[in-house]
């Protein structure tokens, strides 16, 4: 090992630590902000001293590449809205898992056109397997993108045969796999040519990820965006398994591990398996026939308006705030501030009840009110809501649905049975704000609207706060 | 299977329980944070992408490096920015915005 050599390996093992020492920060809202800017400099420095690397001869598409994607990624990050924050972080994924599979392409195309030396086994396994996570990464995160962007249907898509013909294409994606890693220079006269196999497993790869995606409804997107996440730091550990450098090992296993720990939250807040998740098609329109007994209206709930709303709230002792993803669509985050500032004015005591499946990502609402500047000291999670919520004299739910059904808890043969939700039902009294009665994503009724201590203000939920906003002042 | 994807494997599967032990400490108010910032650190892959985009082994390599010196830039700057944006916003009651 040359010094240079030495210099690149002891700079990459100082960036692992770095970034190990940054996700730790990240344990407290006080130190995360640090704990990110160690994670740039790890990022910087390995970047940094890879430019040193001997095997570099031009610089020109380097600095190029650099300078457009750096442009590109400055003024994503700056302009994206906090209510877009899903599609920003599944698209930011798709390019992560694009790159780990074009460095495996790299690697297999300079031994099969290059002329380079052939790869080992084990480089030519870890390549194959780079570029199938890579691939099935980027087209399932755009996938993702699109549904949370609203350009791709939000229901799950569902043909007949749906799981044989994606088992078949993943069966033909191994059988390439196979092929590319047993024989990989199959010499003339053995038909098709290699790079022909690789390319086509590209595409296998790439349909996989589309096929994969679309079948998963909106409301799961968290799950989806919690396992492209992880999917896209393995990709970064198959690619630093082909190249055999360790930094790429350690930061995609880093990555990697963080998204598989997210997707299995999201899962147990929903009381469902991830297989489940990912082949269930959960959220389906139900048939008509499905939904039990006569159809109720409005005229079945009880419906009220803004001044009845201020005056319940504003005469509280305790109210929670549950808020859902309906927050997000109707940008609604600073108008709930303004309605929870002049309520606290009047010393009424307001907290947030947080679920973790609320919105499309982890943590979604938490950002959202973060922007709308609540402390989130005033934030809490569900178990920590629920033992006292009788003493509650209001909760004030905001566009959400599935996640305060009491059917979760109290109807086994819910399609939502046993998921942990936010028993507002049980609270003195519950205000719901919503458009109109439709069930949530999981397409069941929700017996809390028409709970007697339940009263429905049917509206925008912008529209709708601003006017209780106005009422509350009035008083 | 040689001695060095041994190792591999070792410092790989090392580095997924420091991962989960580190992560799960991680309250969820921060997951979204905590997501983008992961999801900037997969970007590491932008070190074989410098390397091949730089190798100077013809037009093919060089496009190929250079798209994915693109796509990891890009997540790169944009995943640890937009982290930051987000990070500055959170704040403890009482403090100042």
């Amino acid at each position: 090992m040359g010094t240079n050599e030495l210099i690149i390996q002891l700079a990459y093992l100082l960036s692992a630590i770095l970034f190990i020492l940054g996700l730790k920060r990240l344990s407290s809202p006080a130190t995360a902000r640090r704990g990110n800017m160690l994670a740039a400099i790890a990022m910087l420095l390995a970047i940094v001293v890879t430019l040193l690397d001997e095997s570099i001869l031009t610089f020109e598409w380097i600095i190029a590449g650099m300078i457009i994607g750096g442009l590109i990624g400055a003024t994503m990050a700056r302009l994206v809205k906090m209510t877009e924050m899903p599609q920003m972080v599944a698209v930011f994924n798709g390019f992560g898992g694009l790159a780990s599979g074009l460095v495996g392409a790299a690697e297999f195309l300079r031994f099969q056109i290059g002329g380079a030396p052939a790869p080992s086994l084990d480089a030519a396994i870890a390549i194959m397997a780079g570029t199938l996570i890579g691939a099935v990464t980027f087209s399932g995160s755009l996938i993702a993108f699109g549904k949370l962007q609203g350009i791709v249907t939000e229901q799950p898509v569902t043909y007949p045969m749906q799981q044989v013909v994606n088992g078949l294409i993943f069966v033909a994606i191994l059988a390439a796999m196979t092929l590319l890693v047993v024989a990989p220079a199959s010499g003339p006269g053995s038909g098709v040519a290699p790079e022909l196999v690789y390319y086509g497993l590209w595409a296998g790869a790439l349909v996989l990820g589309i096929l994969l995606v679309i079948p998963i409804g909106g409301a799961d997107m968290p799950v989806v965006v919690s396992l492209l996440n992880s999917y896209s730091g393995l990709a970064a550990s198959a690619a630093g398994f082909a190249l055999n450098n360790n930094v790429l090992i350690i930061s995609g296993a880093l990555v990697g591990a963080s998204g598989l720990i997210l997707t299995r939250i999201m899962c147990k807040a929903m009381n469902r398996s991830l297989a489940n998740v990912i082949f269930g098609a959960f959220g389906q329109a139900p048939d008509s026939d499905a939904s039990s007994g006569e159809k109720r209206t409005k005229a079945d709930v009880n419906s009220v308006g803004a001044e009845d709303v201020a005056m319940l709230l504003a005469y509280a002792t305790r109210v929670v705030i549950v808020p859902g993803y309906g927050l997000a669509v109707a940008q609604a985050q600073h108008k709930l501030r303004e309605l929870a500032d002049q309520l606290e004015a009047r010393g009424v005591q307001v907290r947030y009840a947080i679920h973790p499946v609320a919105g499309r990502m982890p943590g979604h609402m938490n950002v959202l009110l973060a922007e709308a500047n609540v402390p989130y000291t005033q934030l809490y999670e569900i178990e920590d809501v629920n033992p006292d919520i009788q003493a509650v004299d209001a909760c004030l739910v905001v566009g959400a649905n599935d996640t305060v059904n009491p059917a979760a808890r109290d109807d086994p043969a819910s399609v939502i049975a046993g998921m942990p939700i936010v028993e507002v039902d049980r609270a003195k009294h519950c205000v719901v704000l919503k458009r109109s009665l439709s069930p949530g994503f999981a397409g069941v009724d929700n017996e809390l609207f028409y709970a007697r201590n339940s009263m429905m203000y049917f509206g925008d939920a912008a529209d709708s706060i601003a006017k209780i906003v106005e009422e509350v002042k009035q008083l | 299977m040689s001695g060095t994807i041994l190792v591999s494997i070792y410092v790989f599967v090392l580095a997924m329980f420091t991962g989960f032990e580190v992560i799960t400490k991680v309250p969820p108010t921060l997951h979204t944070p905590l997501m983008s910032g992961a999801n900037a650190i997969s970007g590491i892959s932008i070190v074989g992408a410098l390397v091949i985009a730089g190798l100077g082994e013809g037009l093919l390599f060089s496009v190929i490096g250079t798209v994915a010196v693109v796509a990891a830039t890009i997540n790169v700057v944009g995943g640890f920015m937009v982290t930051d944006r987000m990070l500055r916003m959170f704040r403890r009651d009482g403090e100042a915005s």
